[in-house]
């Protein structure tokens, strides 16, 4: 049962715990710096946060018995002699981490393996706890990935990566813009996945190329990795399939768009998503935050209100600001104007924790 | 030797005491810095060791120029500061 919450934000990291059936703030690290995602390891409880110093960089730390300390922070190699590479604007691409935007581990049979998604499109593992970072180069190599476009960030980025619970060697990932990507020999060779979603915000002859979906958020069903469930800058895509073919759901309450997508662990059909206006506004329809969920596989869903805003709620919620624990009972979720939530009840009702947080960018049960 | 000041922002992420330092060109100078204090230099420098994008240098009063090979000379007794923008909220 998740029972702590880490709430990575503009001006630091705040710890959300359960104490006595109430939720509150009962500590905050780095705070009044940038803390853009965190990572608890399932396997052996270390936290891992994401810093983003702005002029000084983006910055990895670990926590320790007494607090945290700065570990390795994945890094491109360099760039050659002569090569010229430029982004979708005609400026030169940084072969920098410009920022995190995902952090996973491994599973069981590999303790220490991390995997860490950047913008501009660097994927990189670790296989010492975040001591060492080497990049997939077979990934940041193929030609196929200089197609990857900037989405809602300037340049390309890996924000979603799953390892398949039944087989370590094999990992899916999911770029803004760029598809989703699997490889089956632990990042050796990847192929492209994803037929079957849609954008129509590309020149018609793209709109079905499955290298030019803006997928917002990529998830995966724990007990049954058959089923994923995309948000995209589309709307809602499901796959029976491990991700290589998908349908699209045309109706899920006031808005297929929106940023941020849960599943349930063990219910393959049951998912939520935080619906907004698309795509110029990225707003709540008329002013009502509202929690979208199906638990029949999309036919039908609810649109839940309890406990939220229903007048002049403006709250966004990153493709990181949404989490749901290991039982399946409990979500939260955190917005751009410092909102948090927490449900207990697969989301029938909510509890607002604070209204007044910095910007929020990624919530995560830690416990 | 060159004397080598850091920017007060960046002590509370990295300690950078100033420092001196032997050296040509910007390069070197930082190149022996960091050798010393190796946490310090990604805070400074990006993936491919170029000045990053709201840093800046000062060597004897003046700006660098060259921010990706940090070419610009340096003679004994030069003073180079390191600061950053301020800007951002």
């Amino acid at each position: 049962m998740g029972d702590k919450l880490l709430v990575s934000t503009r001006k630091g990291l705040f710890w959300v715990q359960r104490t006595n059936s109430k939720w509150d703030i009962d500590r905050v690290d780095f705070l009044g710096d940038n803390v853009t995602l965190t990572l608890t390891d399932p396997r052996d409880g270390r936290h891992y946060a994401a810093l983003d110093h702005g002029h000084f960089g983006v910055k990895v730390h670990r926590s320790t018995a007494t607090g945290w300390e700065e570990i390795a922070t994945p890094a491109y190699p360099p760039k050659p002699e002569g090569l010229e590479e430029n982004d979708m604007w005609g400026r030169p691409l940084p072969w920098s981490t410009v920022r995190i935007w995902a952090l996973a581990a491994g599973v069981a049979d590999e303790p220490g393996v991390l995997w860490c998604g950047t913008i501009p499109g660097g994927l990189f593992r670790s296989t010492d706890h975040g001591s060492s970072w080497q990049m997939i180069r077979s990934l940041w190599d193929h030609p196929k990935r200089k197609k990857w476009m900037g989405g809602g960030a300037d340049l390309p980025g890996i924000h979603s990566i799953l390892v398949d619970p039944r087989n370590s060697k094999r990992v899916w990932i999911a770029v803004s813009t760029g598809g989703i990507w699997l490889t089956e020999d632990a990042g050796a060779s990847w192929v492209q996945r994803g037929e079957g979603m849609r954008a129509d915000h590309v020149p018609p002859e793209l709109t079905h190329d499955p290298i030019a979906q803006d997928v917002h958020c990529l998830v995966q069903c724990p007990a049954y990795a058959n089923r994923m469930w995309v948000q995209h800058h589309n709307g809602i895509f499901v796959s029976s399939d491990e991700g290589r073919t998908f349908t699209e759901i045309k109706q899920a309450g006031p808005s297929t768009f929106g940023f941020p997508v849960a599943v349930h662990p063990r219910e393959p059909d049951t998912a939520w998503f935080i619906p907004e206006i698309k795509d110029e506004k990225r707003i709540p329809r008329d002013g009502r935050l509202v929690v979208t969920r199906t638990r029949d596989g999309a036919r039908t869903f609810d649109v839940l209100t309890r406990g939220l805003p229903q007048h002049h709620a403006y709250d966004i919620v990153y493709r990181h600001g949404f989490a749901i624990d290991p039982t399946g009972e409990r979500l939260a979720f955190g917005s751009t104007t410092g909102g948090l939530w927490v449900s207990e009840d697969q989301g029938d009702s909510w509890t607002g924790i604070s209204h007044n947080l910095p910007p929020v960018y990624a919530v995560r049960f830690a416990a | 030797m060159a004397m080598v000041t850091f920017t007060e922002n960046i002590q509370r992420h990295v300690p950078c005491p100033a420092t001196e330092a032997a050296g040509a060109t910007v390069r070197e100078v930082l190149d022996n810095v960091f050798a010393a204090n190796p946490q310090a230099r990604a805070y400074v420098l990006d993936d491919q060791s170029a000045l990053r994008r709201h840093m800046t240098i000062f060597v004897d009063g003046a700006v660098i120029r060259d921010r990706t090979r940090l070419s610009d000379p340096v003679t004994a007794g030069s003073r180079i500061y390191i600061f950053q923008a301020l800007s951002g909220g």
